[in-house]
Parts: structure tokens; sequence; C-alpha cells
């Protein structure tokens, strides 16, 4: 099982949609590797450089409604071409959110004070965040920073996250 | 407690209910065609999956952009003509046998009344109408429907919808869907059932239903089903013959589902068509309908007649009868797609493609074709078709161009004239002397 831990790369914005995380001109591919170099090309966040900020991370920490738009699931295979395999968020769209756990990724949303706090404390530094699913907890370190918080998710999308996903689930059991 | 089609389906077909109301269950059929399937192949391979539940329950059709009309979609048939030859899949439709999924594979006996099936493919609603459970998957769905014939959906949620009325002449089930998609909007029914029942849909043929159940999705529905009904049983008779001693006995056990009369809906809606005139979308989304009347003289560069919508026998005949003799406008390029060989074939039989081409329509193989802007008709920036099709998004048959749904009757008028024609009303001399 992959260990959802890593480098975080801070998005501040809601309604990032699936168009900004994919653009549909790539859709016509035929692997999920081949969308690697496209990842959130068109985001429209002041700041951010894909190519130079994605590079190194495997966390993303955005705020509401992050994956709205399209169903594609092209959008969280981006994020796995590029070793993004753990989106926090206050909340999802429900058919990304559903299509990460899929995928054998965890979408993990916390309290909306819970991301400020992230945001205002974390971002702008090199944040790591470690996630240990025995005791739903992540612990997040910056600096002299060290935090834990705590997170939960339904049984069946932990047993998912376990199989490493829909695919690999439904083949063990059915 | 009684329960709806989509709910009797489901109760037969369950496998787990690994949590909440998710139920898994097991697919009676898996279509596949090479757009969204080639995807989950090379998914299956790389996790050393390449295997399939069934190869007798998966059929497979090259119908989006064929023949190839470059490197890349010529890649993507390849990938699925090898995979479906090394996992023996037999019902593998390709070039000269190949049409538009959801016209083919009932047209082929593929669909049963209480099936489950799923395809990567939005408009798996169609299938519907033959009181199936059809819904359109992503690829991690299709890829599990594929490798273990099962699939999780929610308990599903109907909204009923009763047609009821006297349909007035000139008017389709194309027009009766775009006016029943105007009145819910195209998140009206997302993530439920639409079970279409009433006079009307009783006395629809099985083309029609599939017309009215393809659209289901643009409601946002996961899928449009009707009551399998002696109309059904009538379709299916050439693949069923063998299993039942009579038509009766056949539709004694379809009849098992019907909804119960004390079904329970998340919503009943009462839809009198008895005034309904033709219709048309007007926007950029299949909720912005019109009738006919208010788009009179908008001026169009080509007419597409054809798709998993309106491509079948029974709309070339009722295009070709608009046609009757005439000459398209100057100004329009009409171009004609059946939906597969059998209703190229029939409209052969019948001189309706002689009607089509003397018009000045151009008869193209059987494709998806510029229904969905990749080949056949892909329209250049500021361009409007008046088309048979199904979505009329941004973009959609092309960067920049507009698209018109309707009717294949209000498209053949329209044809006619060069601009949008109430196919009823429409008489060349008068046309001729009002056109703007
Ligand atoms: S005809 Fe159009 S809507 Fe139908 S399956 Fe083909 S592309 Fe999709």
């Amino acid at each position: 099982m992959t260990n959802f831990s890593g480098k975080v790369l801070f998005l501040d914005r809601s309604d990032i949609n699936t168009d900004e995380i994919i653009p549909a001109k790539y859709l016509t591919e035929i692997s999920k590797k081949a969308l690697k170099p496209y990842l959130l090309e068109d985001i429209k966040l002041e700041g951010f450089a894909p190519h130079k900020d994605i590079k190194g991370k495997s966390i993303i920490v955005t705020r509401a409604n992050f994956g709205c738009g399209s169903s594609r699931e092209h959008a969280p295979w981006a994020l796995e071409a590029n070793g993004i395999n753990l989106v926090i968020a206050e909340s999802f769209a429900r058919i990304f959110k559903q299509n990460m756990f899929n995928c054998g990724m965890p979408a993990v949303e916390l309290p909306v004070e819970t991301i400020d706090h992230l945001f205002l404390n974390f971002a702008g530094k090199e944040t790591l965040i470690e996630t240990d699913f025995e005791k739903n907890l992540f612990i997040i370190k910056a600096d002299k920073l060290k935090e834990e918080i705590p997170f939960s998710i339904s049984d069946f999308d932990r047993a998912l996250i376990l199989a490493g996903g829909w695919v690999e689930y439904a083949d063990l059991k059915y | 407690m009684g329960k709806t089609i989509a709910e009797k389906i489901f109760d037969s077909h369950l496998v787990d209910n690994p949590s909440g109301d998710i139920n898994v269950i097991r697919l009676d059929a898996v279509f596949c065609h090479e757009i969204t399937t080639p995807v989950a192949i090379n998914d299956l391979v790389a996790r050393g999956k390449d295997r399939v539940f069934d190869p007798d329950k998966i059929k497979v059709v090259i119908d989006h952009v064929t023949p190839a009309k470059d490197s890349k979609t010529a890649m993507q048939g390849k990938i699925l003509r090898e995979w479906a030859k090394r996992n023996n899949i037999r019902d593998f439709f390709d070039i000269g046998r190949n049409g538009v999924c959801h016209a083919i594979f009932p047209e082929k006996g593929f669909v049963r009344p209480g099936y489950t099936l799923i395809m990567g493919d939005s408009h798996t609603c169609t299938h519907g109408a033959f009181g199936a459970f059809a819904a359109g998957v992503g690829t991690t769905d299709l890829e599990v429907g594929i490798l273990k014939g099962v699939c999780a959906f929610h308990y599903p949620l109907t909204i009923k919808i009763n047609i009821s009325g006297q349909i007035s002449e000139g008017v389709y089930a194309k027009d009766v869907i775009l006016s029943i998609i105007g009145r819910l909007g195209v998140n009206g029914s997302t993530n439920k059932v639409i079970e279409f029942t009433g006079s009307v849909v009783n006395a629809m043929s099985m083309e029609a239903r599939m017309t009215l159940c393809n659209m289901a999705v643009e409601a946002g529905a996961t899928c449009g089903i009707c009551k399998p009904d002696m109309t059904t049983v009538e379709y299916l008779w050439e693949f069923i013959k063998d299993e039942y001693a009579t038509k009766e006995a056949a539709l004694e056990s379809f009849v098992k589902f019907s909804p119960d009369h004390d079904a329970i809906y998340d919503d009943v809606i009462e839809h009198d068509v008895s005034r309904l005139e033709p219709q048309v979308t007007f926007g950029y989304k299949p909720d912005h309908v019109k009738p006919v009347r208010d788009m009179e003289g908008i001026k169009v560069d080509q007419v597409y007649i054809g798709s998993c919508t309106n491509g079948r026998i029974e709309d070339l005949r009722v295009a070709a009868d608009v046609l009757n003799g005439e000459k398209i406008s100057d100004f329009v390029r009409g171009i004609l797609s059946p939906a597969t060989p059998k209703v190229y074939n029939q409209a052969l039989e019948e001189g309706i493609l002689k009607t089509f081409m003397d018009a000045g329509f151009c008869v193209t193989n059987p494709t998806c074709g510029a229904c969905l802007g990749m080949s056949n008709g892909v329209l250049a920036e500021g361009e409007i078709c008046a088309s048979t099709t199904n979505r009329n998004f941004n973009g959609r048959m092309g960067k920049g161009g507009m698209v018109h749904l309707m009717s294949p009757a209000t498209a053949a008028a329209t044809a006619i004239t060069g601009y949008i024609t109430n196919s009823r009303l429409y008489k060349r001399q008068e046309m001729q002397g009002g056109a703007k």
C-alpha cells in the first residue's frame, strides 16, 4: 500500500474544477501516464506555476468543492501520474471523491477551521504530511512546527484504500 | 411495499451491499466502444489483469470514428480489436458490420427486459427502452465490469413521468423528450432513474422509446426505463423465439419487470403532450428548449441526420417523407448517417437513400462521426448545424460551432429551406416568398 505521506502542495482556492485539473483536450490519451505533463495546466490561481510547484509533491491541501465539473476520472489519474495520491480539502465534488477512492487514493475532508489553520500556519513553507491510517491521524511538519490532526473516513472507503482501489477490491472480493 | 422497475432489477441482481445504500449488482452485459475502452484495457494490462468475466456477455463495436481518421483513432481501434481477439470476445463489430453502439446492440438482440448492463458511454441509458437497467459508467467501473461482471450503484430512486394526451401530427418522440428535458432541466433527475410511462409511451414503437430513453441522461438521469410490453416482445421475437413457446409466454415472463401499483417514486410528473409542438434547442444546454415556431428563420450551414438518438430506420423514413422529391437549400450541407448497416440496407431497399441523395444529401457510412465533432461533418467556427443528435454543448460538433437539436422531420424541413423550419407548416411556395 502507498503510505500517503510526503510534501504538500497548497492550492488556496475553492471550486477548482476538473477542467482545471486536467483540460478536456487531453481526454483522448489512452494511458494514465500520458496525462502527467498537463496536470493543473489551466488553473486560475495567482502565483502558481504548475511545472515548478507540482514537482516532488505527493499531497494537495485545498479549500471547498475540489473536483467539481465533469465526472472525468482523468482528474485523479492526472494526480496519480504526478505522484499525488492524497487530497485534503474542506469538501469535494461527490463524483471526484468517489473516483479518488476508486483509484485507491484518499480524498479526506477536514473542518473549515482546520483547513484555515493549515493555510495560515503551513502554506508557503516546506510542509510534510505523514498519514497514519491505523490511528486516523495526519502528522504535519514544517520548520519546527509539528501537529497531529485526526480525520475520519468511512469503512468502505478505507477498504478501498487498503485494497488499492475498486478494481483490486472487486477482483479480490467478487 | 411495491417496487419500481429499477428496484426489481436491482433486487434480482444484488451481489453485495458493502456500505450504506451502495449495491453491487451482477451484470448481464458489458458493452464497449473504441473511445473509452482502450484506457480500461491498458490499465487492466498494467495491473496484470488482462481477463474478462465472460466473453459472451461482452459486446464490442468500433463506432465513434470509423474508418479511422488518423493514427490516434487507428490505435484505439487496434487496441480494442486485439483485446477482443485474445479474450475470445466473439460479438465484435468492425468496419463493414459496425454501427452506432446504442443502435446496433439492440438490433442484434443483446438487450432483454430485466437486464443490467453498463458501458463507458453516457447514452447507455438508451437500452432502458427494453425495460432494462442500463447505465453509462467511468473507466474504473468499466474495468471492474469487464473483469468481474459487477458494478456498484446507489440504490435507485425513480422519477415517474406519465406521458399522456394525443400527440399531434409532425410531433415525434424527440419533441417529447426535448420538452421533458426543458421542463426538468439538465440536473432535474441527476442520479435518478426516469420511468417513462403512460398512453403515449405505450403506443410508441421500440425505436421511439429508444429516442426517449436515449436523452434521459440529458436531464441527468442514470437510466431511462420503459416497462416491457407486447411491442418489446415483437421487437425481440426473432432472438427469443426458441426460449418461449408463444409471444404471450414471453410477455408473461417479461412483465415481472413491470412496476408495482404501489411502487414508491421520488417524484411523479404528469406530462400532457396534446398541445406539444415540434421542439428545438436554442442554446448550449439540452434544456434550452423552445418550440420550433419561435426559432424559425435561423439560418443553418449544415443539417445532420443520424446518431444513437435519431439514426434508425423510422427516423430516416420520417425525414424522407418530408424531403419527398425536394432539393435541399443551395447553402446547406446535408449529411445523413444511417446508424447501422441494417438501417443503411433497409433505407437502400426502400429507396430512402435515393430520396436523400436526390435531395442533395451526402450519405456516410454508419458511425457517430459529426455527433461528437470528431469526423464526417465537423463545424467551422461560427457555423450552425440543425441536428438530430442529443448534445448541443459548446464545441460538441466542432470548436465555435452551434448545434440545434431537433427531430428528423424538423431537420429535413430545415435542410430544404436552409432555415429552422417546422415540418408541419412547411410549404415550399410560402417559404420561398417568406424566408428571411
Ligand atoms: S451517436 Fe453521438 S451520442 Fe450516440 S454514442 Fe455516438 S457520439 Fe455518443
